[in-house]
């Protein structure tokens, strides 16, 4: 459509002017109307998530907390301790020690392991780059938003708590939601 | 007996303030498609209670711009006028109790009418002084808004009530009642109802004409510098208001205890009729809220000293024709 509108294509609807008797009377419907309104929006069902109680649903695809995870069937880490995560992060918040596997202690699959492996937190982004920039699909990016402490230290994640499962999963979305 | 009268009244009267309070949160929730508070207690039921408590335990504090006692007497003119209002409100015609003639109203004075403009004049006082004292320039805005706007709307509230005080010939309260028996002042002075009404919300502070407040412009009006107890007694006022001014309309326009389609009302539930219809007016009190945004200032003045108070006049007019032609 052209800019400015032509007059033809403006539609403007005009009550009775304001002020004398079309005013008053204009005002006086428009207000009845009103509280018509208001009083069907009494009746209808509330739009509220009680939040402590319920949560709100994320999409499948929503990038929460951060989740290592195991080989499901070995019980292995899929952590291989490459650090392309803490390359990748422009946030610069992942630090990752490796050390090599031995056959008295095997941690990972691959040779390496990490044997320290801190997401600070307080300092993320939650931009996924880690996510994708792992090669063995590792590290993936979980479904918890309650992320509040009450100080710094208490954000940065080591790897067993990045390994555990969460306590409470937070509900998935569902189709058309 | 005038005694255990004048507690059962602020007995009744007082509980409606919270109950008041409530409808206020949870009507405006459930018109905006929320809950309201629900916490404190069974469906948030407690929640005055818990506000009152907090308010109470606040420290007290004053300005060192405030002017000291009129920063403290401010909102006792406010909560004293209120509950002096109260008094006039009939709940119910003369009973025999334990063998006593009492009426179920405080006072029934000869000039009921004049006596609540006395009081809802003075309650302007307690908004005015309360926002001059503070020495604050947002007090100070909300105070001369509340100086103009009530004694404006005051204006267009009297000359509304000439015309039922001319058809029922009375200026007591209950005698005004009394002459509703047939027919409900609503249908025969409906302009005086409706511009009565609208001047009730300018009188109480209510939104959508909560100028004198105006928290989007004047943070808080004239109660800015107010906290604790202090601004609890202005809350309390307000909603007194509020509950006498439905009391105010249930008496004059909607029959007091007076049953519709000449329904007999039963002595005893002659209460309980008038609390039904005051809260049906504290619904639509906000109802109302929930529904108008708040005028500009000089929109508000010009409705009514244009609008208002001409229809006032003409209602009185046409009251005195109908009258005189009929009689």
């Amino acid at each position: 459509m052209a800019w400015p509108p032509s007059p033809e294509e403006i539609h403007v609807v005009s009550g009775p002017d304001a002020g004398g008797a079309g005013g008053f009377y204009r005002a006086f419907a428009e207000t009845l109307r009103g509280l018509k309104t208001t009083l069907r929006q009494a009746v209808a069902p509330v739009s509220v998530i009680s939040y402590p109680e319920e949560k709100t649903p994320v999409y499948p695809r929503f990038r929460g907390r951060h989740r290592l995870h195991r080989f499901e069937d070995t019980g292995l880490e899929k952590c291989v301790g490459c650090s392309l995560c803490a390359a990748a992060c422009p946030a610069d918040c992942i630090r990752v020690v490796a050390a090599e596997n031995t056959p008295e202690n095997r941690v990972s699959a691959g040779e390496r392991y990490a044997a320290v492996y801190e997401i600070n937190l307080s300092r993320c982004i939650f931009c996924g780059y880690c996510e994708m920039a792992c090669p063995f699909d590792a590290i993936t990016m979980g479904h918890d938003y309650e992320l509040a402490d009450y100080n710094r230290a208490d954000l940065i994640f080591t790897k067993e708590m990045l390994l555990a499962e969460p306590f409470d999963r937070t509900p998935l979305r569902g189709e058309g939601e | 007996m005038q005694i255990a009268k004048s507690l059962a009244i602020f007995f009744v009267g007082l509980n409606l303030i919270p109950l008041a309070l409530m409808a206020d949160r949870k009507v405006m929730g459930r018109m905006q498609n929320r809950y309201g508070p629900n916490r404190v207690g069974p469906f948030g039921a407690l929640t005055p209670v818990a506000d009152i408590l907090k308010l109470l335990s606040k420290q007290q504090f004053r300005p060192r711009t405030a002017i000291g006692w009129v920063f403290v007497l401010a909102p006792l003119i406010s909560i004293a006028t209120a509950v002096g209002a109260l008094s006039l409100v009939p709940f119910g015609d003369v009973h025999d109790i334990f063998g006593t003639k009492t009426g179920l109203y405080g006072v029934d004075v000869s000039i009921g009418p004049l006596l609540l403009f006395a009081f809802s004049s003075l309650a302007s006082y307690g908004l005015l002084l309360g926002g001059w004292a503070s020495g604050s320039k947002y007090s100070f805005l909300g105070a001369m808004r509340a100086a103009a706007q009530l004694i404006s709307y005051e204006v267009s509230m009297g000359l509304a009530l000439v015309g039922v005080i001319m058809t029922a010939q009375t200026l007591s309260l209950t005698g005004i009642v009394h002459a509703q028996e047939g027919m409900w002042y609503v249908i025969p002075q409906f302009v005086g109802f409706i511009v009565f009404l609208v001047a009730a919300f300018a009188e109480t502070n209510r939104p959508p004409f909560d100028l004198t407040e105006a928290d989007a412009e004047l943070v808080g009006g004239y109660g800015t510098e107010y906290g604790g107890g202090r601004f609890a007694t202005y809350y309390f006022a307000e909603y007194l208001n509020m509950v006498i001014a439905s009391a105010m309309i249930v008496t004059f326009f909607f029959g007091g205890w007076h049953l519709p389609f000449g329904i007999d009302t039963p002595g005893w539930c002659e209460p309980l009729v008038v609390i039904a219809k005051i809260l049906f007016f504290v619904f639509f009190f906000v109802w109302v809220r929930a529904t108008l945004p708040r005028p500009r200032y000089d929109q508000l003045m010009s409705l009514g000293w244009k609008v208002l108070l001409p229809l006032a006049t003409l209602n009185v007019m046409v009251t005195a024709i109908i009258l005189v032609v009929t009689d």
